[in-house]
Parts: C-alpha cells; structure tokens; sequence
C-alpha cells in the first residue's frame, strides 16, 4: 500500500504551518521528513494517520493494506505512550482486544513481537521499570502487533540518550531487513535521517513547504556509524537546512 | 609564596524531602493524652475544661460491656455506607460525563460550583421534609454531602489524564468505550481516590448532623445526648469513636491505592 499526499496545505486561524505539500510513500521504504522546529512536520504525520484534519488537499492510500493487516496507519510516539498501569504484554493485548483477538490467538502474536525485539523476558514488567530505550522497543512491538502497512514515526529516538539511540537505529535497520516495512520518518536528527532514510524531505520553516527530496541508494544493512558517504549527505541536507534552522529559531514564538 | 590555602567545600544541599517516620505520630498522641492525664489529675485543668483521659477510657469500657456501643455504631455505619456509595457513586459518575461531554461540562460546572459551598446541614430541615424523618433524610445529607466533593475530584482527575495516551488509543483504532473504560478510568483513579479521602471525612462530619433530628441511636445522637447534659466523658467518648472511624478510612484508602496504584512512579 503506497500514500499520496496531493496538495497539503493548512493553518490554524491566520498562522500558516504547511503550503501545498505533494508527495508519495512508496511501500517498503522508509521516507524520513527533515526541518526545522515549528515547520509542521508532526502536524503532517498527524494528517497521514488521519488524528487531524488539513484545511487543504486530500491523503490517498493507492491499493489496498496486506493481509492480516488490523490497522493499516500505526503511530510510534515520541514520548512512547504505554499505559503505565498495564504490563509490558498487557500494552500490546490492548491494541489487539478491540479487533477480538484474545486468548491464544493474542498470546502467540504478543510472544512473536517481543521475540523480534528482544524484549522476550519483560513480558511481565510495568513500564515505570523499564529504561526509555526499552520503553520504545515495547512501543515498536505493540505497533507490529497489529501488522501495519505504514508506520508513522514521530521523533521516535528524540526522547533516548545518544548511545541508546545508536542501538534502537540498529534495531530498527535489523527489523527493515528482516522484513521490509513501510514508513514516514519525522525527524530534527539528520544523522538518524540518513541512517534510516531511502529517501529524506526537507521542508522549509513555517509554512512548511518542501525544499527538496533526497533520495539515498545505499541498502540500509551496509549504512554504518559514521559512513563517509553518509556524512556527505548529511552535510549536504545541513547545508539545504541551516539558514532555514537560524531564521525559525529567531523567529517570535506565537502561543 | 604562601601555602595554598585547604578548606573542605561547605555541605549546602538536601533538605525539603519530608520523609514518613513511623512511630512519632503515635508519639504525638500518647504525648498530648499524657499531658492531659496529668494536668487534670494535679488539678491545673479543672474537670470542666476536660475529662480525665482514664475517665474517658473508663466510660468508653462501660459502652462497651454494656453493649450500647454496637446499638450506636450499627445504625451510623450503615447510614454512612449507604450514603457515602450513593454519593460517590453518583459523583463519579457525574464527574466522568463533565470531564467527557462538553454539554456536560457547561451545564453542569456552574451548578455544582453553587451547590459546593452551600452547607449541607443547613438544607438538613429541607430533606426531612423530603425524604421523611427516618433513614432516607439521613442517606440524602450524607449522600448530598460526598456528591460535590468527588464530582470536583473526578472531573479534574479526568481533565489530568494524558491527551498523548487517548490520541495513542484513537491511532490504533479502539472504540470510545475502550479509550473510556482501559484508558480514561484508569487514568483519572488516582485523582478519584484522593478525592474519595476529602468526601469520605465530609461523610463523617455529616453523620453527626443527620443524626441530630430524629435518631434514637448512632455515634451522632449519642455525642449530641452527651452534650447537651455536659457528660464530657461520653462526649469525648464519642469523639474518639469519630476519630477512629476516620483514621480506619484513610488506611483502608491508603491500602486500595498501594494496591491498585501500584503502577505509578
């Protein structure tokens, strides 16, 4: 299942955050959207999940999500969101009771998901116990728990220590690897961008608007900390930003 | 040159982190009842200030062993059970719909906002005439009483919980009621239960002044027995009993929240 974003603009009262945004998600790959704060990034994945509405343009999903598939549009946030008062299995069992999925049947997709992020041995384990870094992999597992044909990634890693960071990018290339999935990558972190990214947008400051689309052949497996041809790209993507990132950190907040 | 001068760098931090020490509260108490042991058995408070604690202990015996104490304390604690649950329940349920519905919400702050400072004993006339003489006028004072209180409490519970979790529930498909019933309930709980602390000592508080028109028995019509002869020692009886009955609440509302709480950080 591909997205198409055709024509996506929106402000809130007099205060324009996006301007005619076109743009295609094409399935199995990851596509990471880079700019600076307050360019309406987030809100645009709000929009793809369908939590908010644009003023302006439609989203298209083109074909139809796999088989299986209980929630085609899946959210990992940054903050992680895990209901603090159910277990580590008991976050993933939620997502799953709505569509009927108890029992057995449940038991055996939350063993599988935790099995592909490692988190086998914390089935039982409340969230206040586990390090942020686990806290997002639960986030992960519950999001793959219900198959999804596009997962909409919000600063996923943003909240994580660097060195922890660096170990969930190595998750998440494993997981892409092992079975390419779909995504939209929202991101300040350029390095995470090239890491992670088939192909990286940059938007312009508010109204966000796109400033150019980047696209980087290198398999994902073969990207390493530190790549030479990584960092080209990145320097590359700083340099589209820079200005951009100066002008909106001088610019007034409005609240 | 002279020697480099040596100090051990000043220790300013810690501090305002209270910590629970167990058996000073208990301290406190025996303190002040020995205090008033002494000071009336030497004759520096006079017998018409306060009781003679021994006294007061002596008459609490004397309830006991004659059997009036259970004749007192059946009648009040159901009448407390009874309108402390219909109250609190109401309350929570009115508090959930205001936290949810925005006709709820403004229709019904205002009004609950100009029931809550009304003093519930002063509309205790209104429900005889209501609810009768008997049990029903009593339910109604308590039940009114606990009401307000913990509808406050939950819709500000409610208000609390994290908007990032509901939208988490809404981007994974689940129905209204499941965000209400696995995400919002169980958010807005440790809100409810402090709350149900202040609404359950208001509950206790109204019990003696539902029991002032037409009670035989309970806690309440025995103080006010007591008081209106100057029998200090069953007066002070009775407050103790009061007390107790307040000091079991709270525990067994500490121990729901250790057990259901457990989850918080």
């Amino acid at each position: 299942m591909d997205i198409r974003l055709d024509g996506i603009s929106h402000s809130y009262d007099d205060f324009e955050v996006i301007r005619d945004i076109s743009l295609t998600i094409p399935k199995g790959q990851i596509v990471c959207i880079v700019g600076p704060s307050g360019c309406g990034k987030s809100t645009l994945l709000r929009f793809i999940g369908g939590l908010e509405r644009p003023n302006q343009g439609r989203i298209l999903q083109l074909g139809s999500p796999p088989e299986g598939c209980l929630n085609p549009l899946t959210y990992i946030f940054q903050d992680f969101a895990l209901l603090p008062w159910r277990s580590v299995s008991g976050n993933i069992s939620l997502v799953l009771e709505d569509h009927g999925i108890r029992g057995a049947a449940a038991a055996e997709i939350i063993r599988d998901v935790l099995a592909r992020t490692k988190l086998t041995d914390f089935a039982k384990a409340l969230p206040k116990q586990l390090s942020g870094g686990m806290k997002q992999r639960v986030a992960i597992a519950r999001a793959l728990a219900v198959k999804p044909a596009v997962m909409l990634m919000d600063e996923p890693l943003s909240a994580l220590d660097s060195q922890t960071r660096e170990l969930l990018m190595d998750d998440l290339v494993s997981l892409w690897s092992r079975q390419p999935f779909t995504a939209v990558y929202v991101t300040h972190n350029l390095a995470e961008a090239v890491r992670l990214g088939h192909r990286v947008v940059v938007l312009s400051r508010r109204p966000g608007q796109i400033r150019e689309v980047v696209d980087i052949d290198k398999p994902l497996a073969e990207r390493e900390f530190g790549d030479s041809d990584l960092d080209a790209y990145q320097k590359h993507l700083w340099n589209l930003m820079r200005d951009e990132a100066r002008a909106a950190d001088e610019e007034l907040l409005h609240v | 040159m002279s020697e480099p001068i040596e100090k051990t760098v000043a220790f300013r931090g810690g501090g305002f982190a209270p910590q629970p020490k167990r058996w000073i509260g208990v301290a406190v108490f025996i303190a002040l009842i020995a205090i008033a042991e002494w000071g009336t058995r030497s004759g520096w408070i006079s017998a018409l200030t306060l009781p003679k604690p021994s006294d007061v202990l002596a008459t609490f015996q004397e309830l006991y062993a004659s059997g009036l104490l259970f004749q007192h304390l059946a009648p009040s604690l159901s009448r407390l059970a009874v309108g402390a649950v219909l109250g609190v329940s109401v309350g929570v349920a009115v508090g959930v719909s205001i936290g949810l519905f925005s006709i709820a919400r403004s229709g019904l702050v205002p009004l609950i906002a100009a029931i809550f400072p009304i003093p519930k004993i002063a509309l205790l006339p209104l429900f005889v005439i209501w609810f009768g003489i008997g049990e029903g006028s009593k339910y109604a004072l308590i039940a009114f009483g606990t009401f307000t209180p913990t509808v406050v409490a939950t819709y500000g519970a409610v208000d609390n919980v994290d908007r990032t979790l509901i939208r988490m529930g809404q981007s994974f498909g689940l129905s209204w009621w499941s965000i209400v019933r696995k995400i919002v309930l169980p958010g807005a709980l440790p809100g409810i239960l402090s709350g149900l602390r202040i609404s359950l000592a208001i509950a206790i508080i109204l019990l003696v002044a539902a029991e002032m028109l037409g009670a035989e028995y309970g806690i309440g019509a025995y103080i006010l027995e007591a008081g209106s002869l100057y029998d200090l020692e069953r007066l002070f009886a009775g407050v103790v009993i009061l007390s107790l009955l307040g000091v079991i609440v709270s525990a067994v509302i500490g121990w729901i929240e250790r057990r259901m709480l457990e989850w918080r950080v």
